[in-house]
């Protein structure tokens, strides 16, 4: 059977497929250019820029409070962990220190925000393998959050809620109480999505071995979040260089070894049960006090340069600034987690199927809008 | 390893550093800055990356920046073994054709990253496996990066 298909009058020829910028599982404006042969996968380039914004040059041109709100508009999922990036990089850089009680409230908000985000994923990353009903699971329970977000920070997706110096306005008086509430109702809901997913056995099929990627390879391409943890390598900024209320909690960071589509699925799993956590211990004391320290109407940084890294839901986020003295940054540069992932995609994903891209891309969890800034 | 001892262990690398234009420093920034001629910078990074003693095997950040009339990449590296930071730095006064080599060879993420300055700089990369436009078209003119760009319609200068 073998020799008749070798001896095949049919010719084996390679050729181009176009996946996106309008395509349901490229999440957003991201063109793939695919070479195949037959249906196995040669090579994968992306081809960015759809919804480039040149946020970098417009930050040159504002005050460090307006580019605040530039940076909701990079990874939209992560927006008050991209805010909080750039309030902690203006005030490292004037030495200012910021309030026990700011950095706790920060801390919760971050990890609400990243199980929001994950939630989402997990939603999507069920439908993009077939799985359409963890799309309304997923976002049944985002919503809850979101709402939490409405009510204290005035938005659901773009909070704005963090600036040089501290908080806007304090928490509204509701916010122990319905966080509490989310978490209690939470905890009986994650079980339920690995009933629902992680057990199935298509879904098992569809991400297991799909998608490797070594722990030395990580490193190489500057792989960040789950995508590097899922890989065994220890990359959590929260861990390695923490801020805010970090220093005061206990949590594991999420590790798997396997390198697959799967263990990047499981280390987000795993990750809501950590957020879930710092979120308890920190929920019960939030310290009295300001939640502000005043800043000048006008931020001028000194000279210098300025760098801050954190983790957001997609991995490391860097802000790097450079200041002449000024009232805008000379050079402001955004490091993002999606660029560095979305570069080895091609590396993880040649000689396997377009499927197994579907389901590859699914767990890099891309944002299309924080690659293009 | 301290920014003294990493220091100690750079300049051990170039016995002549004036020759190479090898210069230290700390001021105004969290880490330890190294900034070196543009003709030593792949030596440079290579033995920042294969020396065991600094290892630095993960490139976290790799910026184009116009300084007015130079204008430079930094990479901003880490090392996951010692978990120490360093940032490199090389600058031309070549506006017309800025060329520096490649470190892509070094760590495959800076394939990406070179193409985005090439993207906004014009800063071209030597032996770069795949040196083109990243986010802009092919055909744009200029690049928007840098100080002196100008388009009168889309931007608004305050």
């Amino acid at each position: 059977m073998e020799t008749a298909i070798l001896k095949s009058p049919f010719k084996s020829e390679e050729y181009f497929v176009n996946m996106g910028p309008q395509h349901p599982a490229t999440h957003g404006v991201l063109r793939l250019l695919l070479t195949i042969d037959g249906e196995v996968i040669k090579k994968v380039e992306p081809d960015l820029g759809y919804i480039h914004r040149s946020i970098e040059k417009m930050c040159e041109r504002d005050s460090y409070q307006q580019i605040i709100h530039l940076t909701d508009r990079l990874d939209y999922l992560s927006a008050h962990i991209n805010n909080e990036a750039v309030c902690l990089a203006v005030e490292n850089a004037l030495e200012l220190e910021v309030p026990e009680r700011v950095k706790v409230i920060r801390t919760i908000l971050d990890e609400l925000t990243r199980i929001a985000s994950h939630c989402l994923w997990w939603g999507v990353m069920g439908m993009d393998v077939g799985a359409l009903t963890t799309y309304f699971y997923g976002f049944r329970d985002r919503e809850l959050i979101n709402d939490i977000f409405e009510e204290t920070c005035g938005a659901r997706l773009t909070m704005n809620y963090n600036v040089p110096g501290g908080l806007r306005h304090d928490i509204h008086p509701n916010f122990v109480k319905r966080v509490k509430d989310f978490v209690a109702h939470f905890k009986t809901k994650l079980p339920e999505y690995d009933r629902l997913l992680t057990g199935n056995i298509i879904f098992q099929k569809r991400t297991k071995g799909v998608g490797v990627l070594s722990k030395e390879d990580a490193i190489a391409y500057g792989a960040s979040g789950p995508v590097g943890r899922g890989s065994g390598y220890s990359c959590d900024v929260r861990i390695h260089h923490p801020y805010s209320a970090l220093h005061k909690v206990n949590f594991n960071e999420a590790l798997q070894t396997a390198g697959d589509a799967f263990a990047r699925y499981q280390v987000r799993i795993q990750e809501m049960w950590e957020s879930l956590s710092i979120i308890e211990q920190l929920i019960d004391d939030i310290p009295e006090g300001a939640i502000q320290v005043a800043t000048d109407a006008v931020i001028k940084l000194p000279k210098g340069e300025f760098y801050q890294k954190v983790e957001t839901a997609r991995g490391e986020l860097g802000v790097f600034i450079i200041s002449t003295g000024t009232k805008n940054p000379y050079r402001l540069k955004l490091r993002s987690p999606g660029l560095s992932n979305l570069s080895l995609l091609n590396h993880i994903t040649v000689g396997s199927k377009i499927g197994d891209l579907v389901a590859a891309m699914a767990t890099l969890d891309l944002v299309i809008p924080d690659i293009d800034r | 390893m301290t920014n003294e001892a990493l220091q100690y262990v750079i300049s051990d690398w170039f016995p002549e550093p004036e020759a190479v234009k090898l210069q230290f420093t700390q001021e105004g920034t969290q880490f330890l800055t190294v900034s070196i001629e543009a003709d030593n910078l792949h030596e440079l990074m290579w033995l920042l990356k294969h020396n065991k003693e600094t290892c630095f095997d993960y490139l976290f950040c790799l910026t184009g920046v116009d300084w007015g009339k130079e204008l430079g990449v930094v990479y901003h590296l880490e090392s996951t073994v010692h978990r120490h930071i360093v940032v490199v730095k090389v600058n031309t006064t070549d506006r017309d054709t800025p060329c520096f080599d490649t470190v892509s060879d070094i760590w495959p993420t800076a394939e990406f990253h070179e193409r985005e300055v090439y993207d906004f700089f014009g800063i071209q990369f030597h032996n770069h496996p795949n040196l083109k436009k990243l986010f802009l078209p092919e055909e744009w003119e200029g690049f928007p990066l840098r100080k002196d760009y100008a388009d009168d319609v889309n931007m608004i200068v305050k």
